[in-house]
């Protein structure tokens, strides 16, 4: 059909930057499947706990140490993450490179204490039905810890390259550092889960 | 994919017209071959592939219906083994609902969304294109285990204790639950997809109450898979685990519980329905505005109805489970939540009805079937009501009542305005038209053919003939009324075929369609049929609901569009304003090995948990692969 131009869209950005970006709107997106599933396992948790005699089933209170030391660590994270969010929206090249290192060592770090989490929560993941959900709550928010680091390396490489300064490389370390928030911020629940609703 | 012509950053401002298609073809297009075919990220070819490959999986699951036909037909039948039956309908009704019916709405969505939106690509094409081989793999998955006899046997919904470790020996419930995890990553991925094409990728004008009333359905559909699909995630993958591992999430001895896995699945398994509903409605207001030959009565309430069905979807699922002994109260909160549904559902109907009522409808096959819809839906949404009702419910729960009543819902509210839509965006994808004659003999046969074969099952649901089972004894008297269903069967198995054949032979043989051959409003008929690759040569300025129809003497368009790239316009959630030029991501091969490599990974992760550690490693690199900026323009701002 016929057509007339009405509309000149010539100056628009040639990237748009927070939400006016598709990439930001994915990471939303992904983020609330995430949460979803995240939810659901505490429901289950909390599910199997209303049906039990005793919790924790058969086992001690988990050991408190590695698991706060890791929260703490996680909540300490956030500030470097804000700063280099706040750095990508300058373009700051020099800032994000420094910035990403740190983050990329934060990441490590509670990945290492995790492995210090898993005994101290006295029981198997095959012992019975406590243990079975307290396993798959860590190894749930596991999986996030690796994959954030995974995207985290990958993104700092390529910050030293020459496709680093470039706005949609800033655009990408912020979707980085808005998905490591939600990481800390689902942490919280199932830490509150795992240590504390035991001891209530 | 070169762009010799074309300088960095040169526009479509002031360029002939043609040159302008020449160049964007060449930036926009799929390469011929065995490479092009796999790297190709184009919505249309994804969504086309899609759709082809769900009609090949109902075809599949319509024999296996044919075959329990044939098993049922007669009492003391022998037609195969008992084994081989609970075979036969576990996966009919896993492949129709997880093969077939939800992957083909998406289908729709990924086609359809982009060309009504009016923009270029889908977000996330590559995504899009990851998301089909995985739906692929998951239904090649399925049906291999079928023919080498380790088909899951323990119905759709595969209640434990029967697909747990103590009776479900074998590997056939783990591949029930792994073919879940590849339809769902495929689904989800789409989801997401949708829901940012029609957030940020509308074009400028196109504000929340201009959006055709097919894209709220869609986006509603979206996000009800967002929220659906992780219980079935998180329910399947501790059923493998339960399996593989030793966890106890179902072991009532070590503190786990079976009705657990009900409350998970069903929390899935009840919003499911209306992910596969709820895009049908949508299909049934566009028809009716295009066939009534006006905008359809009430926007905004289809599309609040559309919404709140979305929300009261969650709150429905224990209907499911009235006969496993929970408290009252929660039983009549749920008995009150499943009949509120028939009011969103009821308005939507009255809508349709007025639209048609103050038109001047025009008989095409499309308007037919929703004529066929309509009435078998009115049925299957009276049973729903009787069924809320736990008094009701306990008599006829598990019986063939149940069967009757989500056959009438689903084929009668979702199959038969697919098919119309078949019948009605054909052209648009095809090119041609299929034939008019045919799809009246189409909707006869399907229509009757169907209210023969299930309205007698609620007959014989009343007088307690129970679902699953594999045989009968004459003294039930079940005998008479299963031979009738049996041969109405053949009736609406022989309206399919013909479909199946009008669709074959109209690509051929069809009178070409022209860019609008019904007269529609929307934006995906501002486009040549077939569209060319990057669907619209100037982006679409939309000033209505109905653009084709309030602007009939020059569709507005805006200009300003660089050429030497994949470019779009991204545009506010409101009232989409355009705030930037994107670029969209070229053919690429990565998501084509993600997807194998994650597939090897949830393959032998049936038979090994160290796979997932082993097999994160491939798929970590074909991750790169995709995400590597390859300096293009692309991957430049």
């Amino acid at each position: 059909m016929k057509q007339r131009a009405v509309l000149d869209l010539s100056r628009l950005p040639l990237h748009g930057m927070g939400s006016a970006s598709v990439t930001w709107w994915g990471t939303l997106s992904f983020m609330l499947i995430e949460g979803t599933g995240f939810a659901l396992v505490i429901g289950v948790y909390l599910y199997l706990e209303s049906l039990a005699p005793e919790w924790p089933i058969g086992a001690p209170l988990p050991d408190l140490g590695p698991g706060s030391v890791l929260t703490i660590i996680l909540l300490i994270s956030v500030v470097p993450n804000l700063l280099i969010s706040r750095w990508a929206g300058r373009e700051e090249l020099r800032k994000v490179q420094i910035g990403i290192i740190v983050m990329s060592l934060l990441c490590v770090a509670p990945l290492v204490l995790r492995f210090y989490e898993f005994p101290a929560l006295h029981v198997r993941w095959d012992s019975n039905a406590y243990g079975s959900i307290v396993w798959t709550l860590l190894g749930l928010h596991m999986s996030h810890l690796a994959t954030d680091l995974g995207d985290t390396l990958v993104l700092a490489v390529i910050m030293f390259t020459k496709h680093g300064p470039n706005k949609r490389r800033f655009g990408d370390i912020q979707d980085n550092a808005l998905y490591w928030n939600f990481v800390v911020l689902t942490w919280l629940p199932i830490y509150g889960c795992i240590y504390w609703i035991p001891r209530l | 994919m070169t762009t010799p012509d074309f300088a960095p950053d040169s526009r479509d401002t002031d360029i002939d017209r043609s040159l302008v298609e020449r160049q964007l073809a060449n930036v926009w297009s799929t390469p011929r071959g065995i490479f092009g075919a796999l790297a190709t990220v184009d919505h249309k070819i994804i969504g086309r592939r899609y759709i082809i490959t769900a009609f090949v999986f109902l075809a599949l699951g319509g024999v296996l219906a044919m075959l329990i036909r044939l098993q049922l037909a007669r009492p003391e039948a022998r037609v195969f083994s008992p084994d081989r039956y609970n075979q036969v309908f576990t996966i009919h009704g896993a492949n129709m609902m997880f093969l077939f019916a939800v992957p083909v709405m998406e289908a729709m969505g990924v086609y359809l969304v982009p060309l009504m939106v009016g923009t270029r690509n889908i977000a996330f094409p590559r995504l899009n294109a990851f998301s089909y081989w995985m739906y692929l793999a998951g239904g090649i998955l399925l049906w291999a285990a079928f023919l080498l006899d380790m088909g899951p046997d323990i119905g759709w919904f595969a209640y434990v204790p029967l697909s747990g470790p103590q009776y479900g020996a074998g590997k056939r419930a783990d591949m029930w639950a792994q073919m879940i995890t590849f339809t769902e990553v495929a689904a989800l991925a789409v989801a997401v997809e949708i829901v940012v094409t029609v957030f940020k990728q509308r074009a400028p004008g196109m504000s929340l109450d201009r959006i055709p009333l097919f894209v709220w359905s869609m986006l509603v559909t979206s996000f009800l898979v967002i929220g659906a699909l992780p219980a079935i995630m998180v329910s399947s993958t501790s059923l493998i685990l339960d399996r593989l591992v030793g966890t106890h999430f179902y072991n009532v001895a070590e503190g786990g519980d079976v009705l657990l896995w009900q409350h998970l699945f069903w929390f899935f398994g009840h919003p499911e329905v209306y992910i596969i509903f709820v895009p049908a409605v949508g299909m049934v207001s566009t028809i009716v505005a295009t066939f009534a030959r006006r905008p359809t009565f009430g926007y905004l309430p289809l599309v609040l109805a559309v919404i709140a069905t979305g929300i009261l979807a969650f709150g429905l699922w224990v209907h499911h489970m009235f006969t496993v002994g929970l408290p009252r109260l929660g039983e009549s909160f749920f008995t009150a939540s499943s009949m509120a549904i028939a009011v969103p559902n009821g308005i939507q109907i009255f809508c349709w009805l007025i639209t048609l009522w103050e038109g001047r409808p025009v008989l095409k096959t499309p308007l037919l079937f929703v004529y066929a819809f309509v009435v078998t839906f009115v049925i299957g949404g009276l049973t729903g009501v009787m069924v809320a009702s736990v008094p009701f419910d306990t008599q006829v729960h598990d019986t063939y009542f149940v069967v009757a009543h989500f056959h009438y819902v689903l084929i009668g509210g979702a199959v038969f305005p697919l098919m119309g839509a078949i019948y009605y965006w054909y052209p648009k994808i095809v090119g041609r038209m299929m034939s008019e004659r045919l799809g009246r003999w189409v909707v006869g046969l399907v229509f009757v053919g169907f209210n023969l074969t299930f309205f007698p099952m609620h007959l014989l649901g009343l007088n307690g003939m129970p679902r699953r089972i594999y045989t009968y004894q004459s003294e039930m008297q079940w005998g008479s009324t299963n031979l009738f269903i049996s041969l109405s069967a053949c009736v609406l198995a022989l309206g399919f075929l013909l479909f199946f054949y009008d669709a074959i032979r109209s690509a051929r043989k069809g009178p070409p369609a022209g860019d609008n051959p019904w007269d529609a409003g929307t934006l995906e008929w501002a486009t040549t049929s077939p569209p060319p690759d990057y669907n619209f040569a100037y982006i679409p300025v939309v000033t209505s609901a109905y653009p084709l129809w309030d602007e009939r003497e020059a569709l507005p368009v805006a200009t300003g569009l660089r050429l030497d790239r994949r470019e779009i316009v991204v545009s506010t959630v409101g009232d989409a304003r355009p705030e930037a030029r994107e670029s969209s991501p070229r053919n690429s091969i990565w998501p084509f090995w993600t997807a194998i490599a994650t597939s090897i990974m949830l393959i032998a992760s049936v038979f090994s948990p160290w796979a997932v550690i082993w097999g994160s490693v491939p798929i970590a690199v074909a991750l790169i692969g995709w995400f590597w900026p390859k300096g293009v323009p692309e991957d430049d701002a």
